[in-house]
């Protein structure tokens, strides 16, 4: 730990909830549609678009037929985004001439996509064409996000409305969340990318002469089935190559990383996300990236206060967000920054200083160094982004269990945007639930009353990850073909199988690498779960947001539950904290503590 | 029968050792599926149980997965939760059940006089009480037991009715008034009724509250089930948890090639102590405990939805006579005119009351008595006789050694004096008009022609109401007074009273809408009632307490009924059924607070085998692997009956602020339900290893 690197977190932090207020009113407005100088450049764009799509935008929806077009757009989507992985070698813009990309781990990277997952089974630059990474997944990257937002704005209308039947329309959410918040931003942060060093074009790779000539390197020795072949202790077996030139990868990546991170998508165009030089170049670069994670879903907090008419809501919730997350933060780069034992028993001097961050370096990029990576770990796992500027494979395994346990959290710490303060709001209703009894009151959250349907709805949205992710991990490690793609056996193994699964029943999309995971049973596995994790939770936040929405509401009173006191924000906390500990502890026993038990006991 | 404060005082009113033994019984009794089934959480421990049991027969021919003795010792345990659980059940039931007898035991089986017709002359037969049937005519003659609950259609009698309030001044009960229904096991005092009997036998309120309580027949309330959903959540997520460890452990072995895999005992045993057994268990004895607390109160609810209402109430409509005031007005000052003595005013003020026995002519003399120091004097026949108060004159008084005395309204006196050539001096018009704008009734008292001047009669305000309804809206709670005065008389009363609004000239249909303008803004209202044109508003209302010696047609109408008739209850019930929801939560945060401290306990010993390391969670320093899964299943079934007096007393209730309230019992039932089990696992650890089942 340096006072340097605390300082950069304290800077991340401050800057993050400044911009919360101003951003989070701006969305307001788009979502209750105010006029503004943003009409005026936007409306004939977007009533353009409405008449190009045949859809009346001021119609106010049902529930259910928000959650139909919601779905029907998403599944559309995914249909054009498989079609166009499999089709890529006949179409343009592939100048790679990359093949088809596999029936299952197109399926995968399908629904990875439409969910706001992300999780990229496959290596961008070697398997998608420039054609397929812009038309399918760059298009998903905001739309996917948009859908979320989309779902999110219909629950808070469900809460300031009073005997509503409708809760918005679900065409005009979606195109006012991509054109009105996510287009300027990506606009904005790609120009500022580009002003940085990160490569935006349409050439084909170029080829560099190496300045070691010639170079001689290890690599994983794959099988006839492109998986890595193991020796009989489990371990990679490798060998010996060497080459004079290596081929660039380029393409017109920033326009697609600004929107990655803006929409907590977080598939990089690389294959190593964000800890690539072209992805990520500079130490403002990654600031401006990392920022923009948690960007959006800080913002939606106040977005929700306003448009409730009660703003102290709203900061509530980003409080109780804020809080387990700097917690979470601190105690990463403090188990991150402690010298791993393996190391010094070898002879080397664990202490850092100024000009060395200490001895935990494997899997993390020296130009950013721990803060920075932690930061980003820990950032990208909050929010359900999931890039990456470090390899969390190579954290210290108490390290490792910070961004697990975020996402296992139920992804609604920050969260991805739009469903990650959804997912917080079912927490709060679960809180709401107990304290309320607890004062003597059936509960009510912001003027509602929370009877059987309210709670049936939040614990649907609450068992769900739960669910995906100990049964996928459970189904992974008895099955044959979900152990193959162990890279390290024992604890850490066992860890790299919950990682996975916690990535893809919280609609993360981080990895923790080491698993060899497009494979036909992964990439199906984690496949399903994300299409899971994202309607599962999407369709009852719907219908609880109908309920709402036509529930009459009551006025608080001295003896109401005060839902914006530092006592609730406890309560909420506690709630979060609670499930999510109680759930997974048994789990995370068995992966990364008893992992780091081993280690430091020196076994 | 005792009255209600009394039997408050009594501290350990629950464990009543008569209750005890058929309870044991029935908690044995229950162990059906088919009982189980109704409580989710608790079916899941009793597949656990049979689970269990069957490993131990395993474990006994020899193909165990486990020690046999450990697996029977699980087993026990498991069972011993179940039973508890049953056990809670049956002797919140047991105790409301004997709270509704001792009610009930008051109807003794008489003979009755059925009447052929609504006639008190009519045929007679002789027929026992518990045969009537709705719609039936009795005859109840003084001295008779009234045999069922019915409505007085003819005559009026004085009834005893302190078998049922404990309230011994007898009350009147006539046809075609407001207090026309009479209770069964009631006492006849004087004169005659014809009652018509409203109740089938086993139809009558109090049956159908004891209905509520028992298991089988009762229905679970909105937010009890709402709880159930959750608690059935957690339970998923638990049994999630442990089923997924066996696979966990299978290949945590396979690639440590160390240690045995965990065993389903243990398993069971983890997923038992995690699983929310405690409110689980407790759930439907806090529900009927609740109904039983309503019952101690002299309660009797119709619905438990009302009850849990009750807890929920924005507002409370109260009838101010009887409710908040007294009921009758007493005199407070006397003001006489400028040109009269205070001392000539209490003399005459005095004998026009002498021969006055209403409330307000008894309080003129005890005012005169205590403020003037004057006694009345002596009456000898002849020189004093009574004017006694007529519709016609509206007035009262005495002829004492030729002074004549009265006091009365000010027209009457005014047309009085008219008529013996006396007028009114415009000082005693803007007198009366004061006290008048004080919300005082003033009456006027004169002698022969002259006006002394003015006695003021006020509402007095019960003590210590006030505070009363500063405690509700501390607790977010707004009273609004109901009153038929006008509004000046009715600001006075309450601002004086300390009540948030009030609804002066109230009749029933503006009572209604003023029910209806509350609910319209999401509130729920509470009120009190007795007459039959309160019904409308009674059913209107969310609760609604009906007096006991209301009509029929408001019973009908309220969901409780006090036997007491105490409008000041409604406040009583309010914190019943707070205290009914605060049990709920307190217990639920509880209950899931306990899970971290059996997880320091269960995980190290279930993986001691495979992964050495984990031992360092083993912070309480557990004897042996199996010592700490025991003691962490034998603290999960003693919590049980621990909390027992808990449930059906409820947590304390106290007047405060929603902040206030959720601090402290966070503090005792979330950071208390962390702690105590570390406390108590490593305690009955230390047992077991001491007594050698270690």
């Amino acid at each position: 730990m340096t006072a340097l690197g605390w300082l950069q977190i304290a800077l991340y932090l401050v800057v993050l909830i400044a911009l919360a207020k101003p951003l989070g009113a701006y969305m307001a407005d788009v979502y209750e549609d105010r006029p503004g100088w943003r009409k005026r450049i936007g409306a004939p764009i977007e009533g353009g678009i409405y008449r190009l799509a045949g859809v009346d935008s001021s119609r106010d929806m049902r529930w259910t037929e928000y959650a139909l077009a919601m779905l029907w757009f998403n599944l559309v989507g995914g249909l054009v985004v498989y079609a166009l992985q499999r089709l890529q070698a006949f179409l343009p813009l592939n100048p790679q001439s990359l093949s088809a990309v596999s029936p299952d781990s197109a399926f995968n990277t399908a629904t990875s996509f439409i969910s706001n997952t992300n999780w990229q089974g496959y290596s961008g630059e070697a398997t998608m064409s420039y054609l397929t990474q812009m038309l399918g997944l760059t298009v998903q990257n905001f739309v996917s996000a948009a859908t979320g937002m989309a779902v999110l704005v219909a629950l808070i209308r469900g809460f300031s409305r009073k005997q509503a039947t409708g809760i918005g329309n679900f065409w005009a959410d979606l195109v006012r969340s991509t054109l009105y918040i996510l287009l300027p931003l990506s606009l904005l942060l790609a120009v500022a990318l580009v002003s940085q060093g990160v490569v935006q074009t349409f050439d084909a790779s170029p080829t560099a002469q190496l300045v070691e000539q010639p170079l001689n390197y290890d690599q994983p020795k794959n099988g006839p089935d492109g998986q890595p072949i193991k020796d009989a202790s489990g371990s990679p077996v490798t060998e010996h190559a060497s080459t004079t030139e290596q081929s660039i990868a380029v393409g017109p990546a920033a326009s697609q990383v600004a929107i990655k991170q803006l929409g907590t998508n977080g598939g990089g165009f690389f294959n190593v996300n964000s800890a690539h030089p072209l992805e990520n170049p500079t130490p403002l670069a990654n600031f401006l990236e990392v920022l923009a994670i948690l960007l959006i879903p800080a913002a939606l907090c106040y977005t929700f206060g306003r448009m409730i008419g009660d703003t102290r809501q709203g900061w509530a919730l980003l409080a109780a967000m804020t809080v387990v997350f700097t917690a979470l933060l601190a105690s990463a780069y403090i188990t991150e920054s402690v010298p791993n034992p393996a190391l010094v028993s070898a002879g080397i001097d664990g202490t850092p200083n100024a000009n060395y961050p200490g001895t935990n370096l494997e899997g993390k990029e020296v130009r950013f160094g721990i803060a920075n990576s932690v930061l980003w770990a820990t950032v990208t796992t909050a929010a359900s982004n999931g890039s990456v500027n470090a390899m969390h494979d190579s954290l210290m395994p108490l390290t490792g269990l910070v961004p697990m346990w975020l996402m296992q959290l139920g992804e609604v710490i920050f969260g991805g945007v739009g469903s990650g303060l959804y997912g917080m709001i079912m927490f709060a209703i679960i809180a709401v639930f107990i304290a309320g009894l607890m004062i003597g009151r059936t509960p009510e959250y912001l003027g509602k009353k929370l009877g059987a349907f309210e709670i049936k709805m939040a614990s649907i949205a609450i068992l769900i990850p739960p669910l995906l992710v100990l049964g996928g991990t459970a189904v992974a490690v008895m099955v044959e073909a979900g152990r193959a793609g162990i890279a390290n056996p024992g604890a850490q193994g066992f860890s790299e199988i919950l990682y996975a699964f916690s990535s893809a029943g919280n609609n993360n999309g981080s990895a923790f690498a080491g698993l060899s995971a497009n494979t036909p049973f992964y990439n199906t596995a984690l496949g399903i779960c994300m299409l899971f994790a994202r309607y599962w939770l999407a369709i009852p936040v719907l219908a609880l947001a109908g309920a709402l929405a036509a529930a009459k509401t009551v006025p608080a009173s001295e003896g109401t539950l005060p839902t914006h006191t530092p006592l609730f924000v406890t309560v909420l906390i506690g709630t979060v904290i609670t499930v999510g500990a109680l759930t997974f502890v048994p789990a995370l026993a068995l992966g990364p503590v008893a992992e780091h038990l081993q280690l430091f006991a020196g076994k | 029968m005792t009255t209600l404060t009394e039997r408050r005082g009594t501290l350990a009113w629950f464990v009543e050792p008569a209750l005890l033994r058929p309870a044991l019984v029935d908690s044995v009794r229950r162990l059906t599926p088919r009982y189980q089934w109704r409580n989710p959480v608790m079916f899941v421990v009793y597949i656990g149980s049979i689970l269990t049991t069957l490993l131990w027969i395993q474990a006994l021919i020899g193909q165990g997965e486990a020690p046999a003795s450990f697996i029977l010792a699980v087993t026990l345990w498991l069972w011993a939760t179940l039973i508890f659980a049953n056990f809670a059940e049956a002797i919140a039931e047991g105790r409301s059940r004997a709270q509704a007898a001792s009610l009930k035991s008051a109807r003794r089986d008489t003979m009755a006089r059925k009447l052929a017709r609504a006639d008190k002359d009519a045929a007679q037969t002789e027929v026992p009480s518990a045969r009537l049937r709705k719609g039936d005519l009795v005859l109840v003659l003084q001295g008779d037991i009234v045999p069922g609950d019915g409505e007085v259609i003819d005559g009026a009698a004085s009834i005893n009715e302190s078998a049922i309030t404990g309230e011994s001044a007898p009350v009147i009960r006539a046809a075609g008034s407001d207090f026309n229904t009479v209770t069964g096991g009631t006492l006849v005092l004087s004169d005659w009724i014809v009652v018509r009997i409203s109740v089938n036998p086993g139809e009558a309120f109090l049956d159908r509250m004891i209905g509520m309580v028992e298991g089988a027949k009762r229905q679970r309330t909105p937010n009890e089930i709402a709880l159930t959903i959750l608690l059935v959540a957690m339970t998923l997520v638990f049994l999630l948890a442990t089923v997924t460890l066996l696979p966990y452990s299978l290949y945590s072995i396979e690639a440590t090639k160390a240690g045995t895999p965990v065993s389903i005992t243990v398993l069971v045993a983890l997923l038992v102590c995690l699983i929310p057994t405690t409110i689980g268990g407790l759930l439907s004895a806090i529900g009927v405990a609740g109904m039983g607390r309503m019952m101690h109160a002299n309660v009797i609810a119709t619905s438990g939805r009302a009850v849990e209402a009750a807890g929920d109430c924005d507002v409370l409509l109260l009838d101010k006579t009887g409710t908040i005031t007294h009921g009758n007005r007493q005199a407070a000052a006397l003001h006489p005119v400028a040109t009269v003595t205070s001392q000539h005013l209490a003399e005459a003020a005095m004998l026009a009351s002498l021969g006055d026995e209403t409330p307000e002519g008894r309080s003129i003399v005890a005012l005169v008595r205590r403020t003037a120091g004057l006694n009345p004097p002596a009456l000898e026949p002849g020189a004093f006789s009574i004017v006694p108060f007529t519709a016609q004159t509206r007035m009262s008084g005495a002829t004492f050694h030729g002074r004549e005395v009265r006091k009365g309204a000010l027209d009457a006196i005014r047309a009085w004096l008219a008529a013996q050539g006396g007028v009114v001096d415009p000082e005693v018009v803007t007198r009366v008009e004061e006290v008048a704008r004080r919300g005082a009734t003033p009456l006027v008292v004169a002698e022969g022609r002259y006006v002394l001047g003015v006695v003021e009669l006020k509402d007095i305000v019960k003590s210590q109401i006030k505070e009363r309804f500063a405690e509700l809206r501390r607790m977010g709670i707004r009273t609004v007074m109901i009153t038929g005065d006008n509004r000046l008389t009715a600001a006075s009363i309450a601002a004086e009273a300390g009540v948030d609004d009030f609804l002066a000239e109230a009749t029933p249909e503006t009572k209604l809408k003023l029910i209806r303008d509350i609910q319209a803004e999401g509130k729920l209202v509470a009120m009190t009632g007795d007459g039959t044109n309160d019904a409308p508003a009674l059913a209107q209302a969310d609760v609604a307490v009906v007096m006991n010696s209301g009509t029929q047609a408001a019973k009908e109408a309220g969901n409780m009924i006090d036997l007491d008739s105490n409008p000041t209850k409604l406040i009583e019930i309010v914190e019943i059924g707070k205290q009914l929801l605060m049990t709920r939560g307190s217990l639920t945060t509880f209950s899931i607070a306990n899970d971290v401290a059996k997880y320091f306990a269960i995980i190290p010993a279930a993986f001691a085998s495979t992964y050495p390391a984990l031992g360092a969670l083993n912070v309480m320093q557990l004897t042996t692997p199996a010592s700490a899964i025991l003691a962490a299943v034998i603290f999960n079934a003693l919590v049980i009956p621990a909390l027992i007096p808990l449930a059906l007393k409820g947590v304390p209730y106290r007047a405060e602020g929603a902040a206030t309230a959720l601090r402290r019992n966070m503090l005792i039932y979330g950071v208390g339900g962390i702690a105590l089990p570390f406390v108590g696992i490593k305690f009955i650890d230390l047992i077991l290893s001491v007594v050698g089942l270690a």
